[in-house]
């Protein structure tokens, strides 16, 4: 298929994706706002979903001092961030336009449609109109963007670009949703206890929809080493650092053919280290170490595909 | 609008307000149905259309604003021998253009016959960089839009040929599937000739012209992009037809070859249905600022690299300076009698004419000679004393630049409009393509004016559409 092509579907999953995970981040923290008993400031609450979207910087330039009102309209709305849950989707459904063609009617209509449903919410005040409804929104159009695109798109390499776009952005946003609350997870932490804690964890839980499994897999008290546990090296939960490669890993194994290339490396390597990881070790070496050598590796790896197939040089 | 009635004639009713046998079937259930529900399923129409992205993108407009080209509810129905006449017209007129630009771009015979002057070879449209090429088949118009409008019972007309990158038929078949989908009951009580093989017809014609000995030829359609006014059509033609929707920049030339990139590295391309005008097609020949084009392309093209659909330098024949010669080019290259006829026309260039047009200009309609899409025109009945001034001027700094004719009395459809049913001015537009044979698909992109009195219909002018029923015999 055309490098073009493959670039465009690649980015709009992405993108896609990462409206959903920034709406997930702001659905938590806004759900944490409303515990009674939070003693927490308006900085301490909010900051963090700020580092997770690499805004803490351009937030303060424009908008000064931390409220959630003021953070809730950098991340959803603000039509000048280029990572605002407006900005990804207005992407997302730029590059589907110019691929229409190669995705499936009903996946195209999805991304349109969204798109104008989108525009409702534009100019609203979602502090005051239901933030929670408009992260559900979110978090549904994605859902239904994955499902349509996965019932109804031959499986070729057009599909393949999608679903390999999906899960390096949903390896990325699960790291650094970690790594932003990884103070809270360090052993030695829990003995801290209270209810503060308690909702800080199952808010990180909830933020990866994995609140339930982690009842059902662990069927325990929450216990932060669990959490992380959970969220990098189980297989079965969807929104892990190992789940998510153990997507990658094939369809770039499908992609490259016979070639071999420094992408089916790296992936192997990382997709290796999940696998075969232990906790024990990662928290030796230190959750944080790991988890921003992951993010670098994963972003790496990012810019080999795009090396690789995306923007493929002429003389090959 | 009694007014009206007498004045125009209807493509459902006779001036006596007696319908037509082909529309009685139709008027019927039209009677039944209260305006109510048609306004709920125009309505019902315009929502799908959002939905699928079937939009335009208006000039002038912010980048990315899309439009809807408004579809109206009430088909334009055409008889079998209406149609045969019309598609035997258009053939015929395709079949000598395209005869014309092979002769023009060789030994121009026409020329030396002395039935076209030698002036046209000063043409702006005409590309010296064709001179002496030979295209495949010698087709160099693969799909044309001709466009056409009725006055009366038998009369119609051709208001112009597009033979350069014609657009609308995705409207034409979007138009019909809207149809079926809103009004089942209607295609069951009418034999409608179905038209949705116009894809594959192409295909088949677009592969007929590769260069001779490419077994498998891989055909691309080149778009200037997503930000394009007719991007939605390009995509659904491309994806109509299962080929590859590139832009300049997936492609390049080595070789004597055109290649795409993919990521399985660079594949051969054959033919190129290109939806970008020549001059921007390719930087190094024509204006180096394209950004939309391929370097060298022009060059394996006139070297018989790579098949262009349509070939460069079809504006010459398109052109509104040579249109009055093409009934004089059917009798020349094919000795046969022009089936359609041409609107007479006057020649600015012309001293006689341009008298004839200053002094009558509130009841002509003048074009740019280049221009299109509506604009840049002057409808004399409809114009101001202050814009009949303004474009006296313009016409006398410039006159070769003008063209006028009449003002037709163009057709009405009945036509869906706020306070009901209403006769708005229509036109239409067959595509003819060429490749394998010269055939069109039974089916035409039918415009509708939709302001009241007006005659312009083009969609960047505030015009529709409409579905075209060809009946079968």
């Amino acid at each position: 298929m055309l490098s073009r092509t493959a670039d465009h579907l690649y980015w709009m999953a992405r993108y896609i994706e990462r409206a959903e995970n920034m709406a997930r981040v702001l659905d938590v923290t806004y759900n944490m706002s409303l515990v009674p008993d939070s003693l927490q400031s308006a900085t301490s609450l909010w900051e963090p979903a700020l580092q997770i979207a690499g805004g803490v910087e351009a937030y303060r330039q424009y908008y000064g001092g931390i409220t959630a009102a003021g953070v809730v309209r950098f991340l959803a709305m603000d039509t000048q961030n280029p990572s605002s849950i407006y900005s990804v989707l207005r992407s997302a459904r730029e590059n589907a336009r110019a691929v229409r063609v190669t995705l499936s009617a009903e996946t195209w209509e999805n991304i349109n449609t969204l798109w104008l449903e989108f525009t409702q919410f534009v100019g609203m005040d979602l502090m005051q109109k239901g933030l929670g409804e408009f992260c559900d929104w979110v978090k549904s159009r994605s859902h239904l963007f994955r499902g349509v695109s996965f019932g109804t798109m031959l499986r070729d390499d057009a599909f393949r670009f999608l679903r390999l776009g999906t899960f390096i952005e949903r390896a990325d946003n699960t790291a650094r949703l970690l790594d932003v609350k990884y103070h809270l997870l360090l052993p030695g932490n829990e003995e801290v206890g209270g209810a503060v804690d308690y909702y800080e964890w199952s808010a990180i839980l909830r933020a990866v929809s994995a609140f339930h499994a982690y009842q059902k897999v662990f069927n325990d008290a929450i216990e932060p080493w669990r959490v992380a546990e959970l969220l990098v090296l189980r297989e079965d939960m969807p929104r892990s650092l190992h789940a998510c490669f153990s997507e990658i890993t094939p369809i770039l194994e499908q992609l490259s053919g016979r070639h071999s290339n420094e992408c089916r490396r790296l992936a192997g390597e990382m997709h290796a280290r999940l696998r075969y990881g232990r906790m024990n070790d990662i928290f030796q070496k230190g959750l944080h170490e790991f988890l921003t050598d992951f993010i670098i590796s994963n972003n790496n790896l990012g810019v080999e595909i795009q090396r690789t197939f995306l923007n493929a040089p002429i003389n090959t | 609008m009694d007014n009206a009635k007498q004045k125009f004639f209807d493509e459902m009713s006779f001036p006596d307000g007696t319908t037509r046998s082909i529309y009685a079937e139709y008027a019927a259930w039209l009677q039944d149905v209260p305006h109510q529900q048609l306004e709920s399923k125009r309505q019902e129409a315009e929502l799908l259309f959002r939905r699928v992205g079937i939009t335009f993108n208006v000039y002038g407009e912010d980048a990315g604003a899309e439009r809807l080209i408004p579809f109206d509810v009430v088909p334009r129905i055409l008889a079998a021998g209406e149609w045969s006449r019309l598609s035997d017209g258009a053939i015929q007129r395709v079949r000598a253009l395209n005869m014309f630009l092979h002769d023009i771009y060789h030994e121009r015979e026409i020329i030396k016959a002395g039935i076209v002057p030698a002036t046209i070879l000063a043409n702006p449209q005409y590309r010296p960089e064709m001179y002496g090429v030979d295209v495949p088949k010698g087709i160099y118009a693969h799909i044309a839009g001709i466009d056409l409008v009725r006055t009366g019972e038998k009369d119609f007309y051709v208001l112009e040929d597009n033979l350069r990158t014609p657009s609308g038929v995705s409207y034409m078949l979007e138009n019909r599937k809207m149809m079926m989908r809103l009004f089942p009951e209607l295609f069951r009580r009418y034999p409608i000739a179905p038209m949705e093989h116009y894809p594959q017809v192409l295909l088949n014609n677009l592969r007929a012209v590769a260069q001779a000995g490419v077994q498998e030829p891989t055909v691309v359609l080149l778009t200037p992009g997503a930000y394009n006014s007719a991007y939605f059509e390009h995509a659904f033609i491309a994806q109509q037809m299962g080929i590859e929707l590139v832009e300049g920049q997936d492609l390049f030339v080595r070789n004597n070859a055109v290649y795409m990139r993919t990521t399985e590295g660079p594949k051969r391309v054959d033919v190129i249905y290109r939806r970008i005008d020549d001059d921007f097609i390719d930087p190094l020949s024509f204006r180096p600022d394209s950004m939309l084009g391929v370097p060298g392309l022009l060059s394996v093209y006139r070297n018989g690299g790579v098949t262009l659909a349509n070939a460069v330098g079809t504006g010459v024949a398109d052109d509104k300076d040579t249109y009055i010669y093409v009934p004089e080019m059917i009798r020349f290259y094919l000795g046969e009698k022009p089936i359609l006829s041409n609107v007479p026309t006057y020649q600015l260039s012309k001293a006689g004419d341009l008298k004839y047009v200053l002094d009558n200009l509130q009841e002509l309609v003048v074009k740019e000679v280049q221009g299109s899409g509506g604009y840049g025109m002057l409808v004399g009945p409809a114009a101001s004393k202050q814009e009949l001034e303004d474009f006296r001027q313009r016409i006398l700094a410039n006159p070769a630049n003008y063209i006028a004719q009449p003002t037709l009395a163009l057709s009405t459809c009945p036509t869906l409009v706020e306070k009901g049913i209403a006769p708005r001015h229509v036109d239409l537009r067959p595509f003819v393509l060429s490749g394998k044979t010269v055939s069109l698909v039974p089916g035409a992109l039918c415009r509708v004016a939709l302001r009241e009195g007006s005659l312009v219909v083009n969609s960047s002018q505030g015009g529709g559409t409409k579905d075209t029923w060809i009946l079968k015999d």
